[in-house]
């Protein structure tokens, strides 16, 4: 588990039809805690969490970690920001990465009960996963991302558009998985969010990292002017 | 206009007296269709899937070459299959021309094309809702053509009903190859065919009615065993 960090991104940049998403990225992330990822919207936050977890090729640069990298993807699960529900019951979408892995059908669904009734849809399971609510779904994704009981979980905007009791249930569910040594790595906008989960701040701006920093410091003196204009609430492009 | 509802009549007292002959060849018409059903979706399903999920040179090309097989003539798949069939063909040694086999053969050439395309757009949508989960989930292309298929079987038992009605409604190319040999070969629409050529207008409406109410009650049935319309949208 603690072999996967440290995660080095040398000048790594994605570029589509000759736009530059991300990057270059130069940072180097050690395996403790939660890292989180704010900044203004295209500031090119999902997509650098796609690329860490190597579902958006790369333009340039390189993307290592401290061990190979078939193992890497193996211990990392991402959670959308809009949920992608397989066409089945809530039992068998938590299920599926068990499923993927071999494991038998009895044996993963019995799992997938433990871990949807741990995030609380325990009472949902037998029901078409397209029947639940948008937090339920985010829910859902979360479970079925953490049934590999992964080392890492990136997360993108997992609140978004949700209110504040799904919020709360949900970060509730992310700080129970740091705890249990989840090394977390989540996009989001909701300020309140940031100070309550970080553990450190990578402050994004016209796809860069602007500013990274240990979380009371980040928010308490921070030390671009950008930054500091952002954490206000003020409009930064 | 008389002619119509003798036909009626005549499909009628077909079916109440259960004529003999009627049952034979109803019987064999779905026999070769359903088979040649069964042959061509597990083909044309993982054809299907496979261009949604694979993206190589050709595939475009692959499509476009599929979509127009859709209109593949029976008449002229009959004649391709006659020829190789024949005895002084290629597969003239098995002996199969002028065997419900053959007719068979002809039927899963040219409902391929039509159900591999029509799982093709299914599946395309849905993997395009899947495509990142599935990506981010370290999945095989066997895994995920699996996932697509299951998935999106629904949707793809609209692709097998319009194989099945095309296949079972059919008529040039199992006449070429298949022969309409009375209770060897003769199937509800080769029969039509004969009637009508025999001028038995009547019998020959009698078994269009007859084709007509079982293919209805084959979409019915597979539509209840499948229990679409029922439960969720998918």
């Amino acid at each position: 588990m603690s072999t996967l960090f440290p995660l080095t991104l040398t000048r790594a940049t994605i570029r589509r039809k000759g736009k530059r998403l991300v990057g270059p990225i130069d940072l180097t992330l050690e395996g403790q805690g939660i890292t989180i990822v704010i900044g203004p919207n295209g500031a090119g936050k999902t997509s650098l969490l796609r690329m860490m977890h190597g579902i958006a090729r790369l333009s340039d640069g390189d993307i290592t970690w401290g061990c190979d990298l078939d193992t890497a993807r193996a211990a990392q699960s991402f959670v959308f920001q809009q949920p992608i529900l397989l066409r089945r019951s809530v039992r068998d979408n938590i299920a599926y990465p068990l499923r993927l892995r071999g494991i038998p059908k009895a044996d993963a669904r019995a799992q997938a009960d433990e871990a949807g009734t741990q995030v609380g849809l325990g009472a949902m399971l037998d029901r078409p996963a397209t029947f639940l609510s948008g937090g339920e779904r985010q829910k859902l994704a979360i479970a079925r991302a953490m049934i590999t009981q992964p080392a890492l979980l990136f997360l993108d905007e997992p609140c978004a558009s949700l209110d504040g009791r799904a919020t709360r249930e949900i970060e509730e569910i992310l700080q129970r998985a740091a705890a249990s040594g989840t090394r977390l790595i989540m996009s989001t906008h909701d300020m309140g969010q940031a100070r309550r989960l970080a553990d450190d701040v990578l402050f994004l701006l016209n796809g860069h990292i602007h500013e990274h920093a240990p979380n009371p410091h980040f928010f308490d003196q921070p030390q671009t002017a950008e930054a500091a204009a952002f954490l206000n609430g003020d409009i930064v492009e | 206009m008389s002619d119509l509802w003798e036909g009626i009549r005549q499909a009628l007292w077909l079916l109440v007296t259960l004529d003999a002959d009627l049952v034979e060849i109803t019987l064999r018409s779905l026999r070769v269709t359903l088979t040649a059903l069964v042959i061509a979706c597990a083909i044309a399903l993982p054809i299907g899937a496979y261009l949604a999920v694979r993206r190589f040179r050709a595939r475009r090309f692959t499509i476009a070459f599929l979509n127009a097989l859709m209109g593949l003539p029976p008449v002229v798949v009959g004649l391709i299959v006659y020829v190789l069939l024949s005895r002084s063909g290629p597969f003239g040694v098995f002996g199969l021309i002028f065997t419900p086999t053959a007719m068979i053969i002809a039927q899963v050439i040219i409902i391929v094309p039509l159900i591999a395309s029509i799982a093709h757009q299914a599946l395309r949508e849905l993997w395009s809702d899947y495509h990142d989960l599935l990506i981010s989930l370290n999945t095989t292309q066997r895994q995920r053509m699996a996932a697509l298929l299951w998935d999106g079987r629904r949707a793809l038992l609209t692709a097998a009903l319009a194989g099945f009605g095309r296949a079972i409604g059919e008529v040039g190319a199992i006449m070429i190859v298949g022969g309409n040999i009375d209770h060897h070969t003769r199937v509800l629409t080769t029969a039509i065919a004969l009637e009508t050529g025999k001028g038995d207008f009547a019998m020959a409406l009698g078994l269009g009615f007859v084709l007509i109410l079982m293919a209805i009650a084959v979409n019915l049935a597979i539509h209840i065993i499948g229990r679409t319309e029922q439960e969720g949208r998918w």
